[in-house]
């Protein structure tokens, strides 16, 4: 056993664990942040993807081990005040989910796009950046759409704050 | 997952200090193959060290007509250099190609190059570079570098710790992903530099990335598109898999070299 800290959603955390834990493991029943989900577990779906160091990653990928000292952000973290983060809001806004299983991990994969891209963000290069996130009951159209909505608020936002 | 015991190296010679303690240990850096294959129970190193960590194994830098990329470097850190798209924009391009976005994020290119996936992207790029692999201990040409699936002239010890090319006057690269998993069916890296046309087939081969020696020779004398009409490639040199026959494979070769020549 090895005992390892992060900081997750903001608060140090830390716990005992098996050098072969995986980190989505360690966030789901170690911490209880049940919003990342394992779906493929062969790192094709993306339904576990978390920010490490402001950076998306597939934490059925990565070891906790691996993770340790780092900054994980999951889809918990998003939320501020009781506000949705605005991709949360725009994934309600353009009906982005059916059945909702991969939606933590598009959301956490658009933010990241959308850090990445800014305002620049169009629809190509949406729907590439969206290659490692499956969704299953295929509405990838909607989801696409709230992106670029959230894209287009957030830049709208960042402008208006310079 | 087989039980197994992780080791965060800070140095290069902390990490051959950290391998050499166990006969089954492996390095590790982005792990975006090593873990994935740990949970299928297709390898069980006894110990893992992680290189990630490493700082002298990272960045980018141009100087005195060679580029160098340390071994620790992403696949988006190579997608993004603004020094890798001004003095090699295929190889930008080549890793904006790899995996997903999130395996962009931990993937590095010494891992790609070290593992030798007969379908990654970068090998067939350092062979068209004639790109030199640093390891702790020597340089190694890619020509010898490369020595079969998953098979390369490493050491079982020996970390790569930087790869380093002359930018090349022109080059290009063309891959046919498969639609599953985004690996090369056949990708082609063209590069016309200092030593010549040289060609990088990877996804194609039996025995993994090689040269097209009748490519090189047929954009020496006339670098476009239209000069690989007539080249062919044995299909019994080629893989034949669920994904595709080698006569499949090799027409793919032809075609991914002209749109990489074009391209380039």
């Amino acid at each position: 056993m090895t005992k390892v800290s992060m900081t997750v959603n903001g608060r140090q955390v830390s716990g005992d664990v098996e050098d072969r834990t995986l980190l989505v493991h360690f966030i789901r029943d170690r911490l209880g942040l049940t919003g990342t989900h394992v779906g493929c577990d062969t790192s094709q779906c993306g339904a576990c993807v978390v920010h490490m160091d402001g950076k998306a990653i597939k934490s059925c990928s990565t070891l906790a081990v691996q993770a340790a000292g780092s900054s994980i952000t999951t889809i918990e973290g998003l939320a501020k005040d009781g506000e949705l983060h605005p991709v949360q809001a725009a994934f309600k806004a353009n009906h982005g989910l059916q059945c909702g299983f991969c939606t933590p991990g598009m959301v956490m994969a658009a933010v990241d796009m959308i850090n990445r891209h800014g305002g620049n963000l169009d629809e190509a290069t949406v729907r590439e950046n969206l290659e490692g996130n499956i969704c299953r009951c295929t509405g990838y159209h909607n989801i696409v759409k709230a992106i670029l909505a959230a894209a287009a608020e957030m830049s709208a936002g960042r402008q208006a704050a310079e | 997952m087989y039980a197994t015991n992780y080791h965060r190296a800070s140095s290069v010679a902390d990490a051959l200090r950290l391998k050499g303690a166990s006969d089954e240990a492996k390095y590790v850096s982005g792990g975006m193959t090593l873990i994935p294959t740990m949970k299928q129970r297709l390898a069980a190193p006894s110990d893992l060290v992680d290189l990630r960590h490493i700082a002298e194994m990272k960045g980018i830098t141009v100087s005195g007509g060679r580029v160098r990329i340390g071994a620790g470097t992403t696949h988006a850190e190579v997608a993004q250099s603004a020094e890798i798209k001004a003095a090699c924009p295929a190889l930008a391009h080549l890793a904006s190609l790899i995996g997903d976005p999130q395996v962009r994020h931990m993937g590095t290119i010494g891992g790609s190059i070290a593992n030798n996936d007969p379908a990654a992207d970068y090998p067939s790029a350092m062979l068209a570079l004639a790109a030199t692999i640093v390891t702790d201990r020597r340089e190694i040409a890619a020509d010898d570098f490369f020595t079969g699936l998953f098979e390369t002239a490493l050491q079982d010890d020996e970390i790569v710790v930087a790869v380093t090319f002359a930018p090349p006057e022109r080059a290009g690269y063309s891959k046919f992903p498969n639609p599953a998993s985004r690996y090369a069916m056949t990708g082609v890296f063209v590069a016309k530099g200092p030593g010549g046309v040289r060609v990088g087939v990877t996804g194609a081969g039996a025995n993994g990335v090689f040269r097209h020696a009748a490519m090189e020779a047929a954009l020496t004398g006339n670098f476009s598109a239209q000069a690989l009409s007539g080249v062919t490639t044995d299909p019994s040199e080629l893989l034949s898999d669920i994904h595709g026959s080698a006569e499949y494979r090799a027409n793919l070769v032809n075609v991914m070299a002209r749109r990489a020549v074009a391209a380039a």
